[in-house]
Protein backbone atom coordinates (compact mmCIF):
# COMPACT_ATOMS: atom_id res chain seq x y z
CA UNK A 1 0.00 0.00 0.00
CA UNK A 2 1.57 3.23 -1.04
CA UNK A 3 0.53 6.18 1.20
CA UNK A 4 0.23 9.89 1.20
CA UNK A 5 -0.45 12.91 3.48
CA UNK A 6 -1.44 16.37 2.78
CA UNK A 7 -0.74 18.10 5.99
CA UNK A 8 -2.22 21.43 4.86
CA UNK A 9 -5.71 19.44 3.82
CA UNK A 10 -5.60 17.15 6.70
CA UNK A 11 -5.81 14.55 3.96
CA UNK A 12 -4.56 10.84 4.17
CA UNK A 13 -4.51 8.95 0.62
CA UNK A 14 -4.27 5.16 0.64
CA UNK A 15 -3.37 3.46 -2.75
CA UNK A 16 -3.92 -0.22 -2.36
CA UNK A 17 -1.19 -2.36 -4.72
CA UNK A 18 -3.14 -5.61 -4.67
CA UNK A 19 -5.95 -8.00 -5.03
CA UNK A 20 -8.24 -7.43 -1.42
CA UNK A 21 -9.34 -10.76 0.07
CA UNK A 22 -9.29 -12.20 3.45
CA UNK A 23 -5.41 -13.00 3.12
CA UNK A 24 -4.76 -9.01 2.38
CA UNK A 25 -6.72 -7.86 4.33
CA UNK A 26 -5.47 -8.02 7.61
CA UNK A 27 -2.31 -6.42 6.42
CA UNK A 28 -3.96 -3.79 4.78
CA UNK A 29 -5.94 -3.31 8.26
CA UNK A 30 -2.95 -2.65 9.88
CA UNK A 31 -1.49 0.42 7.76
CA UNK A 32 -4.83 1.35 7.14
CA UNK A 33 -5.66 1.96 10.96
CA UNK A 34 -1.61 2.83 11.89
CA UNK A 35 -2.09 5.73 9.72
CA UNK A 36 -5.24 6.76 10.05
CA UNK A 37 -4.63 7.13 14.17
CA UNK A 38 -1.32 9.04 13.59
CA UNK A 39 -2.49 11.44 11.12
CA UNK A 40 -6.16 11.60 12.27
CA UNK A 41 -7.62 13.20 9.06
CA UNK A 42 -10.39 15.24 8.12
CA UNK A 43 -10.47 12.96 4.39
CA UNK A 44 -9.44 9.16 4.00
CA UNK A 45 -9.69 8.19 0.38
CA UNK A 46 -8.69 5.06 -1.09
CA UNK A 47 -7.33 4.65 -4.55
CA UNK A 48 -8.48 1.29 -6.04
CA UNK A 49 -6.62 2.29 -9.35
CA UNK A 50 -4.25 -1.47 -8.88
CA UNK A 51 -6.83 -3.38 -7.48
CA UNK A 52 -8.11 -5.60 -9.83
CA UNK A 53 -10.35 -7.97 -8.09
CA UNK A 54 -11.86 -7.97 -4.18
CA UNK A 55 -14.28 -10.03 -2.40
CA UNK A 56 -16.51 -9.60 0.57
CA UNK A 57 -13.73 -9.47 2.40
CA UNK A 58 -13.04 -6.16 1.37
CA UNK A 59 -16.81 -4.71 2.63
CA UNK A 60 -15.83 -5.41 6.10
CA UNK A 61 -12.47 -4.52 5.77
CA UNK A 62 -14.16 -0.64 4.50
CA UNK A 63 -16.59 -0.62 6.93
CA UNK A 64 -14.16 -0.99 9.62
CA UNK A 65 -12.18 1.66 8.43
CA UNK A 66 -15.40 3.91 7.78
CA UNK A 67 -16.34 3.60 11.91
CA UNK A 68 -12.82 4.46 12.61
CA UNK A 69 -12.22 7.39 10.38
CA UNK A 70 -15.66 8.58 11.41
CA UNK A 71 -15.20 8.39 14.63
CA UNK A 72 -12.11 10.96 14.15
CA UNK A 73 -14.63 13.14 12.80
CA UNK A 74 -13.26 12.57 9.30
CA UNK A 75 -15.07 11.58 6.07
CA UNK A 76 -14.14 8.84 3.42
CA UNK A 77 -14.48 8.04 -0.03
CA UNK A 78 -13.18 5.59 -2.43
CA UNK A 79 -11.60 6.76 -6.46
CA UNK A 80 -10.69 4.69 -9.34
CA UNK A 81 -13.16 1.79 -8.87
CA UNK A 82 -13.56 -0.85 -11.67
CA UNK A 83 -16.52 -2.31 -12.59
CA UNK A 84 -16.31 -5.44 -11.02
CA UNK A 85 -15.63 -4.22 -8.00
CA UNK A 86 -18.32 -1.44 -7.52
CA UNK A 87 -20.96 -4.07 -8.30
CA UNK A 88 -19.98 -5.45 -5.00
CA UNK A 89 -19.90 -2.32 -3.34
CA UNK A 90 -23.59 -1.74 -4.74
CA UNK A 91 -24.85 -4.94 -3.83
CA UNK A 92 -23.16 -4.53 0.41
CA UNK A 93 -25.18 -1.15 -0.02
CA UNK A 94 -22.10 0.83 1.62
CA UNK A 95 -22.28 3.30 -0.98
CA UNK A 96 -24.77 4.66 0.60
CA UNK A 97 -22.52 5.91 3.70
CA UNK A 98 -19.14 6.31 1.51
CA UNK A 99 -19.05 7.82 -1.90
CA UNK A 100 -17.16 6.72 -5.06
CA UNK A 101 -15.71 9.32 -7.16
CA UNK A 102 -15.32 8.92 -10.81
CA UNK A 103 -12.68 10.50 -12.02
CA UNK A 104 -9.52 10.34 -9.17
CA UNK A 105 -10.97 13.58 -7.28
CA UNK A 106 -9.75 16.77 -7.46
CA UNK A 107 -7.75 16.59 -4.33
CA UNK A 108 -6.17 13.82 -5.27
CA UNK A 109 -5.04 15.57 -8.17
CA UNK A 110 -3.35 18.32 -6.33
CA UNK A 111 -1.46 15.81 -4.62
CA UNK A 112 0.36 14.37 -7.64
CA UNK B 1 -30.79 -33.43 -21.09
CA UNK B 2 -27.23 -33.39 -22.38
CA UNK B 3 -25.60 -34.11 -18.87
CA UNK B 4 -22.41 -35.17 -20.05
CA UNK B 5 -19.32 -33.10 -19.39
CA UNK B 6 -16.49 -31.93 -21.49
CA UNK B 7 -13.46 -31.76 -18.91
CA UNK B 8 -12.75 -31.89 -15.63
CA UNK B 9 -9.89 -30.71 -12.86
CA UNK B 10 -9.45 -31.63 -9.38
CA UNK B 11 -7.80 -29.31 -6.77
CA UNK B 12 -6.30 -30.06 -3.16
CA UNK B 13 -4.68 -27.43 -1.28
CA UNK B 14 -3.92 -26.66 2.20
CA UNK B 15 -6.26 -24.06 4.33
CA UNK B 16 -4.28 -21.34 4.26
CA UNK B 17 -5.55 -17.66 3.59
CA UNK B 18 -2.69 -17.66 1.14
CA UNK B 19 -3.93 -19.79 -1.18
CA UNK B 20 -7.38 -18.16 -2.06
CA UNK B 21 -5.90 -15.90 -4.56
CA UNK B 22 -4.47 -19.57 -6.20
CA UNK B 23 -7.69 -21.27 -6.19
CA UNK B 24 -9.62 -18.57 -7.69
CA UNK B 25 -7.23 -17.89 -10.10
CA UNK B 26 -6.87 -21.47 -11.33
CA UNK B 27 -10.60 -21.80 -11.69
CA UNK B 28 -10.21 -18.93 -13.66
CA UNK B 29 -7.67 -20.28 -15.95
CA UNK B 30 -9.59 -23.67 -16.63
CA UNK B 31 -12.89 -21.76 -17.18
CA UNK B 32 -11.77 -19.69 -19.56
CA UNK B 33 -11.54 -22.70 -22.05
CA UNK B 34 -15.37 -21.88 -22.46
CA UNK B 35 -14.21 -18.82 -23.64
CA UNK B 36 -16.56 -16.28 -21.29
CA UNK B 37 -16.43 -12.65 -21.39
CA UNK B 38 -14.12 -10.60 -18.47
CA UNK B 39 -17.45 -10.52 -16.32
CA UNK B 40 -18.03 -13.67 -15.80
CA UNK B 41 -14.67 -14.75 -15.09
CA UNK B 42 -14.87 -11.59 -12.57
CA UNK B 43 -18.16 -13.59 -11.17
CA UNK B 44 -16.37 -16.85 -11.23
CA UNK B 45 -12.98 -15.58 -8.92
CA UNK B 46 -15.33 -13.69 -6.49
CA UNK B 47 -17.76 -16.65 -5.96
CA UNK B 48 -14.61 -19.22 -5.44
CA UNK B 49 -13.14 -16.67 -3.51
CA UNK B 50 -16.05 -16.47 -1.09
CA UNK B 51 -15.73 -20.18 -0.86
CA UNK B 52 -12.64 -20.77 -0.29
CA UNK B 53 -13.00 -18.35 2.33
CA UNK B 54 -15.64 -19.89 4.15
CA UNK B 55 -13.43 -23.04 4.10
CA UNK B 56 -10.73 -21.33 5.78
CA UNK B 57 -12.32 -18.89 8.46
CA UNK B 58 -15.52 -20.84 9.42
CA UNK B 59 -15.00 -24.52 8.12
CA UNK B 60 -11.37 -24.93 9.62
CA UNK B 61 -11.33 -21.90 12.01
CA UNK B 62 -8.23 -20.93 10.65
CA UNK B 63 -6.20 -24.27 11.54
CA UNK B 64 -5.03 -26.69 9.11
CA UNK B 65 -7.54 -28.77 6.82
CA UNK B 66 -7.72 -29.48 3.29
CA UNK B 67 -9.76 -27.77 0.72
CA UNK B 68 -10.63 -29.49 -2.37
CA UNK B 69 -12.30 -28.14 -5.41
CA UNK B 70 -13.60 -30.01 -8.12
CA UNK B 71 -14.98 -28.04 -12.02
CA UNK B 72 -16.44 -29.39 -14.89
CA UNK B 73 -16.90 -27.87 -17.83
CA UNK B 74 -20.23 -28.76 -19.84
CA UNK B 75 -20.76 -27.09 -23.06
CA UNK B 76 -22.02 -24.07 -21.96
CA UNK B 77 -21.47 -23.84 -18.47
CA UNK B 78 -19.18 -24.96 -15.59
CA UNK B 79 -20.13 -26.41 -11.90
CA UNK B 80 -17.41 -25.61 -9.41
CA UNK B 81 -17.62 -27.76 -6.23
CA UNK B 82 -16.28 -26.64 -3.32
CA UNK B 83 -15.56 -28.70 -0.13
CA UNK B 84 -13.86 -29.17 3.28
CA UNK B 85 -13.44 -31.72 6.20
CA UNK B 86 -14.16 -28.87 8.78
CA UNK B 87 -16.92 -28.54 11.06
CA UNK B 88 -19.88 -28.22 9.19
CA UNK B 89 -22.74 -25.23 9.48
CA UNK B 90 -25.48 -25.68 12.15
CA UNK B 91 -28.25 -23.91 10.53
CA UNK B 92 -27.33 -23.68 6.41
CA UNK B 93 -30.58 -21.49 5.75
CA UNK B 94 -29.11 -18.62 8.48
CA UNK B 95 -25.93 -18.67 7.34
CA UNK B 96 -27.11 -17.92 3.73
CA UNK B 97 -29.06 -14.94 5.10
CA UNK B 98 -27.80 -11.12 3.79
CA UNK B 99 -25.36 -9.67 6.70
CA UNK B 100 -25.59 -12.69 8.85
CA UNK B 101 -22.12 -13.41 9.91
CA UNK B 102 -20.97 -15.70 12.95
CA UNK B 103 -17.95 -13.89 12.80
CA UNK B 104 -18.54 -10.29 13.50
CA UNK B 105 -15.73 -9.39 15.69
CA UNK B 106 -13.35 -10.56 12.30
CA UNK B 107 -15.17 -7.83 10.18
CA UNK B 108 -17.05 -10.03 8.31
CA UNK B 109 -19.39 -8.54 6.12
CA UNK B 110 -22.41 -11.51 6.32
CA UNK B 111 -21.97 -11.33 2.30
CA UNK B 112 -20.37 -14.50 0.96
CA UNK B 113 -23.42 -16.43 0.13
CA UNK B 114 -24.77 -13.60 -1.21
CA UNK B 115 -22.55 -12.89 -3.61
CA UNK B 116 -22.14 -16.76 -4.78
CA UNK B 117 -25.90 -16.57 -5.40
CA UNK B 118 -26.09 -13.30 -7.11
CA UNK B 119 -22.75 -14.22 -9.10
CA UNK B 120 -23.65 -17.73 -10.24
CA UNK B 121 -26.73 -19.35 -11.25
CA UNK B 122 -27.38 -22.04 -8.88
CA UNK B 123 -25.84 -22.65 -5.38
CA UNK B 124 -26.56 -25.45 -3.54
CA UNK B 125 -25.10 -25.62 0.35
CA UNK B 126 -24.67 -29.24 1.93
CA UNK B 127 -23.36 -29.65 5.20
CA UNK B 128 -22.97 -32.32 8.26
CA UNK B 129 -22.04 -31.17 11.91
CA UNK B 130 -18.32 -31.95 12.71
CA UNK B 131 -17.80 -34.03 9.10
CA UNK B 132 -17.69 -30.46 6.43
CA UNK B 133 -19.27 -28.62 4.00
CA UNK B 134 -19.76 -28.99 0.39
CA UNK B 135 -20.79 -25.61 -1.81
CA UNK B 136 -21.78 -26.65 -5.00
CA UNK B 137 -22.31 -23.77 -7.75
CA UNK B 138 -23.03 -23.72 -11.50
CA UNK B 139 -22.71 -20.71 -13.97
CA UNK B 140 -23.88 -20.64 -17.47
CA UNK B 141 -21.84 -19.29 -19.73
CA UNK B 142 -22.81 -17.57 -23.34
CA UNK B 143 -21.26 -19.26 -26.02
CA UNK B 144 -20.44 -16.18 -28.15
CA UNK B 145 -19.87 -17.55 -31.26
CA UNK B 146 -19.12 -15.11 -34.21
CA UNK B 147 -21.92 -17.10 -36.55
CA UNK B 148 -24.59 -17.03 -33.72
CA UNK B 149 -23.37 -13.29 -33.38
CA UNK B 150 -23.99 -12.65 -37.05
CA UNK B 151 -27.92 -14.71 -36.73
CA UNK B 152 -28.69 -11.98 -33.77
CA UNK B 153 -27.98 -9.30 -35.75
CA UNK B 154 -30.14 -10.43 -38.75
Amino acid sequence: MKVEYEKKDKLLILKITEEIDHHSCEKIKKRADYEIEIHIPKKVVFDFSNVNFMDSSGIGMIIGRYKLVKMFGGKMELINVKPSIKKILEMSGILKLISIEETGGSEFEKCI
Amino acid sequence: MKNVYENEMKLEFLSKSSNESFARITVAAFASQLDPSLEEIADIKTAVSEAVTNCIIHGYEEKEGIIKIKCKLFANSIEIEISDNGKGIEDIEKARQVLYTSKSELERSGMGFTIMESFMDEVKVESVLGVGTKVTMKKMIKVTDGIEEMKVRL
